[in-house]
């Protein structure tokens, strides 16, 4: 029992060190071990679920340890074990293990197959020091080793132009994040002198009692949300997120949709302590929140490329998860987390299914038909689908209603844009199912389609049965404290009923269509963020960067170190030397004029 | 004086005595290689031989050459200078083995290894040293090999970069060596010593060394001048990209630190109280370092040149831990010594292979190149994200107390000290480094390779131990920094116990 949390923990990692150093060349070798690693870890996972008492103190190992110098500074490796992160633990282990399993056959013709499996181990390991950190440094090492895993995984196609692009998009992206998520942590240790989350919790009373820390303490929480707004992809750093579509679709589905993108707000829901204290600080989470959950179900109603719908979904429900923690719904946000992570895992798995059934094909306009020919494909997505836009008796209906209603408690315009997203997630997934599974095949490749096998099945099913069911009181009460329901609220009606408009919508615009009816430029280019985001940095960083380089190369190299050189102290005999060739002659003239120089000086004086 | 105080001469005459005999005709490879070999085994005797719980310089010997100014040939090793040689030692090793084979060279192969001989005893003689004039004779004589590596074998415009960093460092050594001379005659004419720990004696009484500014800001700017201090720096880049990748190893990784261990060693602890008079100068100078290399080097369109304006980069947060002046920030500058030694000679060693195959080095003519050369592509990600502060390695364990030391010292109510303001700076250099390392490696070893590299040998099982070495190295110090703060704890309590006057 006692080697429970490490035996999760590192595993992963062992099985990745092992791959790398012994079994590149066998590449099922390689692949096994990763599968059952992961598979020990959520097995123990399971154990410790079940039999672990909370503590936060209980596992440490060292770090960094300044003791021996008379500083209190101490970075251990430390698990936290707590409500929270159990119910985490089981999302990342168990969907981790499906989806090491479907990759056996999604990947199983991949050259690259034993560096994929390393990462996704390596990935394992990553996420699940997020999900044990009992410490804001802990936390920031996983964070940025996720950070690495994704883009190992997301550029898995190295050798394509477009996945080595998205990579460091997402990398230097999430850096860019990081460099607030640092920025935060460094500001709470001056205040705290800790960065231990149990030690502030502890000291953040006292401190927050003077009103001349409330400034300080929005500082903190605007720069530590940073990290969220990096590793969770909200607005304005959302741009990385569909462009990691580019890396193998179980990647997109474990790292981009269930787990690593949900750290941002398994973050938040931590630190939570800390951000509630400033009021100004919780508005501007709810209002990226918003903004984000807005402007990617927007853009996602105009997309052809089926990862990449599914992945403006995942920022939108994101973009929910971070709205409610800003409006002080905390267990709505780890609640929709949770049942999302089931039903959006499932989508893209689907996705991966139709997608390898159609040869690779990703257009969701050169698909159709395909209802016939991938029926498991088909009702195990239709749950999926039905869980995310929050129809009655899915998982998704109930953790929605619950930031719904905490939003319409919080503020109206919160709420109406809320409703707004529920309406615009009806209408785009039921544009997006319409499209894939009905109609005619529109290309022969969709026409010759058929069910993927077993291996790839198995995990669907799976991952059907929590998202219908994840969201019954009698399930999440087990995992999650539920935010108590208000059974006179009207929200659920309100939102089934924008819901269900989608939903018929979405029907009637997209039934038996050959291309899309409806073309909004801006929706489909993503209202030209990216290529905003290009001018800006070519306009700000890389034109400081070519006057630097100019001013490093003409001002500070030539003119400076010229005039010196040839104005000085009679260097210019050394000149001649080196324009004779004879370097050898000048470098030993030179050591023995030092040393006679330094005689001189010191014996003649 | 037992036969172990004699292990850091034998450290120096070792090299020396390979140097010698390979212009003499052994077989240079071979020797060079069994005399580094032979140098790391020694240096790791000295580290675990090393007694931490009496601290203090240990294995010293002494010769007096001239009692009437109390100059002798002093030796001896602390936490600090372990460290420091550890990685000579190391990278030494590394820069001996990934060398090309004699028969390769087109000149004069039995020089080209006695040149890196003498600049592995140079360095160790430097940091072994406990006398002035040695410590800074050592790394003079470093410094002249360094030379004739970029002008005879390097590569460009190799002797416009040896002119160059010839200038640039005997500028720089003048300079240290006038402020050295002026601390010396400053001090009272009866207890005068070119001793290093007779001086840090002197330093504890208080008030005995007379706190100059003048005199410290000397020492700073030589010092600073050998360690590519902004705005000094311009001869790195280009004498690194000239330079033979095992040249280019062993002073971007080992001896530039010479400056930074003379800091830590000589100036900052004789003379604390003149530092603090330069505090916001260095703050403003390894800002310099930290943003506007940091902007130059992504404007850079070759790997070399990248590689050699990001290690000036790196400078600046050494800078800063030594700035700070705390035991956060002057620990985490002495494991980032170590760190950076590291990176950087990885990052070299496969830089220069690469180069060996394609002749070039430009980001416009690479491109996919791990496709063909997988572990190549593989390492130099390693070392890349090594060098821009991943965590699992050194260089991250080792940039974190840094920041945490400049953000000890706290500004007046909300606002920031200067301090913080710099390690704000340093924070934004993290996102900077990324950015270049990032567009440099997908430039260099991804994307889609042009036809005339798809059929480049990987590097050959043969000449993979030195990258892995160095690697590895990285990583367990990664994995357990407390390896490395144990080992510099005594020191930096040494450092920062000088009184107050």
């Amino acid at each position: 029992m006692q080697n429970l949390p490490w035996i999760i923990l590192f595993t992963p990692l062992l099985s990745a060190v092992l791959i790398v150093l012994f079994t590149q060349r066998w590449r099922n070798l390689s692949a096994l071990i990763s599968i059952a690693a992961v598979f020990v870890s959520a097995a123990a996972s399971i154990v410790l679920f079940r039999t672990l008492p909370d503590s936060t103190t209980a596992f440490q190992l060292p770090w960094l340890d300044f003791s021996a110098l008379g500083i209190g500074f101490q970075v251990p490796i430390g698990i936290t074990i707590d409500g929270l992160s159990k119910a985490m633990l089981l999302v990342v282990t168990c969907i981790g293990a499906l989806i090491h399993l479907y990759s056996w056959a999604y990947m199983a013709d991949d050259e690259g197959k034993s560096r994929y499996f390393a990462g996704l181990s390596f990935f394992m390991f990553s996420m699940l020091g997020i999900v044990f950190a009992n410490n804001f440094l802990m936390m920031f090492i996983f964070w940025e080793l996720v950070g690495v895993s994704s883009f190992i995984l997301i550029g898995h196609w190295f050798y394509r132009p477009a996945p080595p692009a998205a990579a460091n998009k997402a990398f230097i992206c999430n850096r860019l994040g990081d460099f607030g998520f640092m920025l935060g942590i460094l500001l709470v240790w001056t205040a705290t002198q800790s960065v231990d989350f149990e030690v502030i919790k502890a000291k953040l009373p006292e401190l927050a009692a003077n009103p001349a820390f409330l400034p300080f303490a929005t500082a903190a929480a605007i720069c530590l949300f940073c990290g969220t707004v990096g590793k969770s992809a909200q607005f304005p750093l959302h741009v990385w997120l569909p462009d990691a579509m580019e890396g193998p679709t179980p990647v997109s589905a474990l790292i981009h949709a269930a787990t690593m993108v949900a750290a941002g707000v398994y973050m938040l829901v931590r630190v939570y302590f800390i951000i509630s204290i400033s009021p100004a600080a919780m508005e501007v989470i709810a209002v990226i929140g918003t903004i984000t959950a807005v402007l990617a179900a927007l853009m996602a109603t105009q997309q052809d490329d089926i990862k990449r719908v599914l992945a403006y979904s995942t920022l939108s429900q994101l973009g929910y998860m971070v709205m409610a923690v800003g409006v002080a719904s905390r267990d709505g946000a780890m609640f929709h987390l949770f049942t999302h992570a089931f039903f959006k895992a499932l989508l893209f798995l689907g996705a991966g299914s139709v997608i390898l059934a159609c040869h690779h094909e990703q257009n969701i306009w050169k698909m159709g038909g395909l209802w016939k020919k991938q029926p498991i494909t088909l009702l195990t997505f239709a749950a999926a689908t039905l869980a995310l836009m929050g129809v009655y008796g899915f998982s998704g209906f109930y953790s929605k209603d619950a930031i719904l209603i905490a939003a319409s408690e919080h503020h109206p315009w919160i709420f109406y844009a809320g409703l707004f997203t529920a309406f615009l997630t009806a209408f785009y997934m039921t544009r997006l199912f319409v499209v894939v599974f009905f109609g005619k095949a529109r290309t022969e490749a969709a026409g010759h389609a058929h069910e993927s096998p077993a291996v790839m099945l198995i995990p669907l099913v799976l991952l059907a049965i929590p998202s219908v069911v994840a969201g019954y009181h009698g399930v999440i009460a087990n995992f999650l404290p539920t935010p108590a329901h208000e059974a006179a609220s009207n929200v659920p009606y309100i939102a089934s009923g924008l819901g269900l408009l989608g939903i018929a919508l979405g029907f009637l615009l997209y039934r038996g269509q050959e291309k899309d009816p409806i073309r909004i430029p801006l929706l489909a280019n993503k209202f030209y963020f990216d290529e905003f985001y290009a001018l800006l940095i070519w306009n700000t960083q890389d034109l400081l960067a070519r006057i630097s380089g100019f001013i490093d190369r003409w001002i500070l190299d030539t003119a400076l170190v010229r005039g010196l050189s040839s104005g000085t102290w009679g260097f210019g005999f050394a000149l001649r030397f080196i324009q004779c060739g004879n370097l050898q002659a000048y470098a030993l003239l030179f050591g023995a004029g030092v040393v006679a120089l330094f005689y001189f000086i010191l014996f003649y004086k | 004086m037992s036969a172990l105080n004699s292990l850091p001469i034998l450290l120096i005459v070792l090299p020396v005595a390979a140097a010698i005999a390979i212009l003499l005709g052994a077989a240079p490879k071979k020797t060079a290689l069994l005399a580094t070999a032979a140098n790391l085994l020694l240096t790791l005797w000295l580290v675990f031989g090393y007694d931490q719980a009496a601290a203090g310089y240990q294995f010293t010997s002494a010769t007096l050459l001239a009692p009437e100014w109390k100059l002798s040939f002093a030796l001896g090793v602390d936490g600090l200078s372990l460290l420091l040689l550890l990685l000579t030692a190391l990278v030494a090793f590394a820069a001996v083995w990934i060398a090309p084979r004699p028969e390769k060279l087109e000149r004069y192969p039995s020089l080209y290894y006695a040149c890196l001989l003498f600049i592995v005893a140079g360095a160790t003689g430097a940091f072994a040293s406990l006398d002035l004039f040695f410590f800074y004779a050592f790394h003079e004589l470093a410094l002249i090999p360094t030379f004739l590596l970029i002008g005879i074998w390097g590569s460009g415009d190799r002797i416009t970069a040896a002119w160059k960093i010839t200038i640039y460092l005997a500028l720089g050594s003048f300079v240290l060596l006038i402020g050295l001379l002026a601390l010396y005659l400053s001090l009272p004419a009866d207890v005068r010593t070119f001793s290093i720990p007779g001086l840090q004696a002197l330093a504890l009484q208080g008030g005995v060394i007379p706190q100059t500014p003048w005199i410290y800001l000397t020492l700073l700017l030589g010092f600073g001048i050998l360690i590519s201090l902004f705005p000094f720096h311009t001869w790195a880049p280009q004498a690194y990209a000239s330079a033979p990748a095992p040249a280019a190893m062993l002073h971007a990784g080992v001896l530039k630190k010479f400056g930074l261990y003379g800091l830590l060693r000589v100036a900052l602890p004789l003379m604390p109280q003149a530092a603090q008079h330069w505090t916001n100068l260095l703050l403003c100078l390894l800002v310099g370092n930290i943003l506007y290399v940091g902007l130059v080097t992504i404007a850079q369109k070759r790997l070399d040149t990248m590689l050699g304006y990001s290690s000036v980069m790196h400078m600046g947060y050494i800078f800063l831990g030594i700035a700070a002046f705390n035991p956060l920030g002057l620990t985490g500058a002495a494991m980032l010594l170590f760190a950076h030694g590291l990176s950087i000679a990885a990052l070299f060693a496969i830089a220069g292979v690469v180069r060996e195959r394609t002749g070039s080095l430009e980001f416009a003519k690479l491109g996919g190149l791990a496709k063909p050369m997988p572990f190549l592509g593989f390492t130099f990600g390693l070392a890349a994200f090594a060098a821009i502060g991943l965590p699992g390695f050194a260089n991250f364990a080792s940039e974190l107390p840094i920041f945490f030391g400049a953000f000890s010292h706290a500004g007046k109510g909300l606002a920031f000290s200067n301090f913080q303001a710099a390690g704000i700076v340093a924070l934004w250099g993290v996102v900077i480094s990324a950015v270049y390392m990032l567009r440099g490696y997908r430039a260099a070893f991804m994307g889609e390779a042009p036809k005339r590299w798809a059929a480049l040998p990987d590097l050959c099982g043969c000449l993979r131990p030195p990258i892995l070495l160095l690697l590895a190295v990285l990583l367990i110090t990664g994995f357990r920094p407390q390896l490395l703060i144990h080992l510099v704890t005594p020191t930096i309590k040494a450092v920062l116990a000088v009184p107050a006057p």
